[in-house]
């Protein structure tokens, strides 16, 4: 589960270009929209293609997207539950 | 006819090199465009995370305004812009990114005139804005369109330029015309300050 | 310098009426043109809903006589749409002074260029249909339709603004003396680029669209075309026109926030509200109805409903989207609901927002479900 959440940091950081942030300064439960990293709904839907091609997810509803994204952590605990 | 208006300041953008007003403020051996402006943005310690998102053609237009508009508290500045390449250096990225999974993030710069966007997003800018495409810098063409803003009143200044793209090649060229400044804002003026930085 | 600047014909077809006359009887009778898709055969048929024009292709072509399969969908709603406009406004020489068109669309000849874009490669018969693709193809052919020589005629294509933009244009040149008579308006068919699209974008509802509803969760796609005829004062007295409403007044301004988003308080459509009522000389306090954008996403109607209440403080007048009834029609949007606004004006009515919810803890998204007739002055 850390090395999930190790390679989901890293993961995030190189999609969405976040040349500013690094991965020690990403804690498990920061929150990652809105005041937190600040990522915006196109932040929210290059997350949704990473589920799908990195773990075989797919998402319908961006929508479901707020509560998986809201964290490094429930990312980590959604994608455990449902990786293909 | 005369001409109330003037160059407030200018800048340029070429070969790895930033000049504002005719001096050289930044420059770095960069092996690509990108790390150029990666070291451009810390040089300047622009604290703008966003940056890093945008495409070349944003990120170069961004550093060339940014000199600018820095200081400008003029927030009626209207935009107009100019280049060849359109946005067809990410026009390419995302047609490769379609054979596999196509890219929002990269979709949302398919349009030239993307880049006045972040200029306005970043500045805070409620004003004008327009993009043209040309085969050439085409002063004529900024050097009306500018007169006619600010003689209809819809702008106080105009930030009016060249910004292209392509192929790792950059090339920017950018001034705001203004009630007062150094040089009168004429076709002679934009010829010469466009070919000598 | 001011001068005014009439409306005196419109047209329209989209999913809920051919005509002006059927637009309107659906509108008050609360009937939606949304359903699920028959004429474009895409693998999200089953996930999405839009807003259909009935009529095939088929029948636009013989109602126009035009050979089988010759033009895109998106100039055959056009060609229809601005006809209706113009035999409204009863123009008996169209070149009798100066007319300008200015239509607006986002796809163009996109529905049939996608139809055969295997077979470019196999010959070149399927050729005519990337010439159409282009966003002046339509506008071209209105002009030919209507027999418009020499004159003034441009497109714009400013996403779901196009139209709305393109009678500002239209008016700016009425109003500078430019031309005394400018049609405008614009066209989009339904096409599988627009389709995926905004699939991408995870903005489709996957049910009929909700404007300003709690629960809202997303747009429907769909198609239309709509034109209006613009004339100058000094035509309607020289012809004794009939004019069936004024565009008072009308801005566009620049959001400032993101690519794609608005932002969530409407800083952009307050701007765009504020100057349209200076150029009109009206008080806040005069405008009886909104027509909405309201496309029914999450982001759209929070942006907007924040920007009404900036706009018109605690003086927030009637307000709907009729989205609900005709889906988005995206380039079009701007003059199918300008043309539903003077149905409006003519009628005294407010349109309901069909499938809306009320939820009455916060009063602005409190609007009435029902047709609401306002007392004439």
């Amino acid at each position: 589960m850390s090395d999930l959440k190790q390679e989901l940091k890293e993961k995030i950081i190189e999609q969405l270009n976040l040349e500013d942030v690094s991965v020690a300064e990403i804690g498990d439960t920061d929150q990652l929209f809105g005041e937190g990293l600040g990522l915006d709904s196109i932040d929210a839907l290059e997350l949704i293609v990473m589920l799908d091609k990195d773990y075989g997810i797919k998402l319908a509803d961006p929508k479901e997207g707020r509560k998986i994204f809201e964290s490094v952590d429930t990312m980590a605990t959604y994608i455990e539950a449902n990786r293909a | 006819m005369a001409n109330d208006y003037f160059i407030q300041a200018y800048s340029h953008i070429r070969n790895n090199q930033i000049w504002h007003n005719g001096e050289s403020i930044f420059t770095a051996d960069s092996a690509d465009f990108s790390s150029f402006m990666k070291a451009a943005y810390k040089h300047f310690a622009l604290d703008y995370g966003k940056f890093f998102k945008m495409d070349s053609l944003s990120k170069l237009a961004f550093m060339a305004s940014n000199p600018l508009l820095n200081d400008e508290p003029e927030k009626n500045t209207a935009l107009v812009m100019t280049n060849k390449a359109g946005s067809l250096d990410t026009d390419r990225k995302h047609q490769t990114t379609m054979n596999d999974y196509p890219s929002p993030a990269v979709f949302v710069y398919t349009l030239p005139n993307i880049c006045l966007g972040e200029i306005s997003i970043k500045h805070q800018l409620y004003s004008e804005n327009a993009f043209f495409v040309f085969d050439s810098f085409n002063p004529s063409t900024l050097h009306d369109y500018a007169n006619a803003l600010l003689d209809s009143k819809k702008a106080e200044k105009v930030l009016c330029g060249w910004v292209d793209f392509e192929h790792q090649k950059h090339d920017a060229f950018l001034y705001i015309v203004s009630k007062s400044g150094t040089f009168e804002h004429s076709l002679e003026t934009l010829n010469r300050l466009y070919q000598t930085p | 310098m001011g001068k005014g600047v009439a409306i005196t014909g419109m047209g329209i077809i989209s999913a809920i009426g051919n005509n002006v006359e059927e637009n309107y009887e659906s509108l008050i009778n609360s009937k939606t043109g949304i359903a699920k898709i028959s004429k474009i055969d895409t693998i999200h048929k089953d996930a999405i809903l839009v807003g259909e024009v009935a009529m095939t292709n088929t029948a636009f072509e013989t109602q126009l006589g035009l050979e089988e399969n010759s033009w895109s969908r998106t100039s055959l709603l056009a060609v229809t749409a601005a006809k209706e406009a113009v035999a409204q406004a009863q123009i008996k020489d169209i070149n009798d002074c100066r007319t300008g068109l200015v239509s607006g669309t986002t796809v163009g000849g996109m529905d049939k260029s996608e139809q055969y874009f295997y077979d470019y490669f196999e010959s070149d018969a399927a050729w005519k249909y990337i010439n159409g693709l282009h966003a002046g193809d339509s506008t071209q052919k209105i002009a030919h339709q209507l027999g418009l020589e020499e004159s003034f005629a441009t497109t714009i294509s400013t996403a779901c603004s196009s139209a709305a933009n393109a009678i500002m244009l239209g008016a700016r040149m009425i109003k500078a003396g430019e031309l005394d008579r400018v049609i405008v308006g614009g066209s989009d068919a339904l096409s599988k680029f627009t389709i995926n699209g905004f699939k991408t974008l995870m903005i489709l509802s996957d049910t009929f669209n909700t404007p300003f509803d709690d629960h809202r969760k997303g747009l429907n796609l769909g198609e239309a075309a709509a034109f209006l005829v613009l004339e100058s004062d000094d035509i309607v007295e020289r012809d004794g026109k009939e004019v069936l409403a004024y565009v008072k007044g009308y801005a566009n301004a620049n959001d400032a926030h993101h690519q794609t988003a608005s932002s969530d308080n409407g800083d952009g459509a307050v701007l765009a509200m504020e100057k349209a009522l200076k150029v009109a000389g009206l008080e806040p306090n005069t405008v009886d109805y909104v027509n909405a954008h309201g496309t029914a996403t999450p982001n759209n109607d929070l942006s907007e409903g924040r920007a009404l209440l900036r706009v018109f403080k605690d003086n927030v007048p009637e307000f709907s989207s009729t989205k609900a009834f005709t889906g988005h029609t995206l380039a079009v949007a701007g003059v199918v609901e300008a043309v539903f606004s003077v149905l409006a004006l003519q009628n005294n009515v407010v349109y309901p927002n069909l499938n809306f919810k009320p939820l009455c803890k916060n009063s602005i998204y409190c609007q009435k479900q029902s047709l609401k007739k306002k007392n004439s002055m």
